[in-house]
């Protein structure tokens, strides 16, 4: 019997499960967006910052400088160390490596017995130029250069963004 | 095709006689009052939904838990909808665990065979109370502070082991980090495990012994 009547079993069944289904939507919709609010939240940061008198760096040896930046994360502010390395090619110019490995973020050192740039983390191999020498990377070690980069009054600067 | 994914499922897990048992279980005449119960159910799975949520942010240190409530409050998506459910929840859940008390003590419903469902949702009953007064302190502002000190100044005065009481409620002579961590835990393991295993021995002594009818002039 194809009939368009709802028994009343039918009937709360129908809105039982459709208040319950309200009920779980209007709290969990918004609950997603709770969950994921902090990765949609811009905290970018983008600045000069000093790294010291080219003077002061001996040519051709790595040298490795560290800079702390702070930012509020939540409800806490949080003081982020970094390091870069700095390579003076000659009297007038220089390179700046990140010390961060392209494999997975672990934080590279100079080895002066290798010769090289080496992570402790995966024995990723980098070059005294940064390039790969043998280990899981990618990418050779990210550069500070052009536009990133600059002397300023004696000074050397890169361009730090992040975010 | 989902008929018979159905019919696979139900053969191996009993669907349609948990539904039935559950859900479709035979009643006496329908009376309101008779679904205060799973109200307190509804809510309770409620609070514990959004209690986890709140877990998410929440920090149960003195440093940071007022912060970590003020950043949910105003910077968290939807932060004051979860917290306020959590909040509003839990004095609506208090009130209708105990009206539900008092329906089954007018009706008469706790006695024989039902003594033990009685006596389990006292301990319901009192759990729900712990809750509350647990997660009151868990905001760690001017108000929660001296509520918990006052209120276990209060279990102070039972006799001759009032004092060790206030102390192991508090973790130590004063209120502290100690005491805003093990309320957390209370709050968010110790009591919810118990009402959880409550509930379940509760809801099967429900199922299993049915509604009680409401007492008639014979009666």
């Amino acid at each position: 019997m194809a009939s368009h009547h709802i028994s009343r079993r039918d009937f709360m069944k129908l809105v039982t499960f459709g208040a319950g289904g309200v009920i779980v939507a209007g709290v969990g919709i918004p609950a997603i967006d709770y969950l994921i609010a902090p990765a949609l939240r811009k905290n970018a940061a983008e600045v000069w910052i000093p790294l010291g008198p080219l003077e002061n760096f001996e040519i051709g040896k790595p040298v490795l400088v560290n800079f702390t930046r702070s930012k509020v994360n939540g409800w806490e502010r949080t003081a982020n160390s970094y390091g870069v390395f700095v390579v003076r090619k000659s009297e007038t110019e220089v390179v700046v490596f990140s010390n961060i490995c392209t494999h997975l973020g672990c934080r590279v050192n100079w080895n002066e017995t290798v010769g090289g740039y080496v992570c402790p983390c995966h024995d990723a191999e980098f070059g005294p130029d940064g390039s790969i020498v043998r280990g899981p990377q990618p990418r050779p070690l990210n550069r500070y250069e052009g536009d990133n980069l600059k002397i300023e009054d004696g000074v050397v600067k890169i361009f730090f963004s992040e975010g | 095709m989902w008929k018979k994914l159905f019919a696979w499922l139900d053969e191996r897990l009993g669907l349609n006689d948990l539904y039935k048992a559950t859900l479709d279980r035979p009643e006496p005449r329908g009376n309101w009052w008779n679904t205060l119960g799973s109200a307190s159910l509804f809510l309770f799975l409620l609070q514990g939904a959004t209690g986890i949520f709140l877990t998410v942010y929440y920090t149960p240190s003195p440093d940071h838990a007022y912060d970590s409530i003020l950043y949910i409050m105003n910077d968290v998506a939807f932060g004051w909808l979860i917290r306020g459910i959590h909040h509003w929840g839990s004095t609506l859940m208090v009130l209708v665990v105990f009206i539900h008390m008092l329906r089954v003590f007018i009706t008469a419903s706790y006695k024989y065979p039902r003594e033990l469902t009685w006596i389990i949702g006292v301990g319901l009953l009192l759990c729900t109370l712990g809750m509350g007064f647990t997660g009151y302190l868990l905001p760690w502002n001017q108000r929660a502070y001296w509520a918990t000190t006052v209120a276990t100044e209060i279990a102070g005065a039972v006799p001759f082991i009032g004092d060790f009481i206030t102390k192991a409620l508090r973790g130590g002579t004063d209120l502290s980090a100690l005491t805003l961590s093990r309320f957390f835990s209370a709050h968010i393991w110790m009591l919810p495990a118990v009402l959880a295993g409550l509930i379940g021995v509760h809801i099967f002594l429900i199922i299993k012994h049915g509604e009680s009818a409401f007492p008639d002039k014979e009666d």
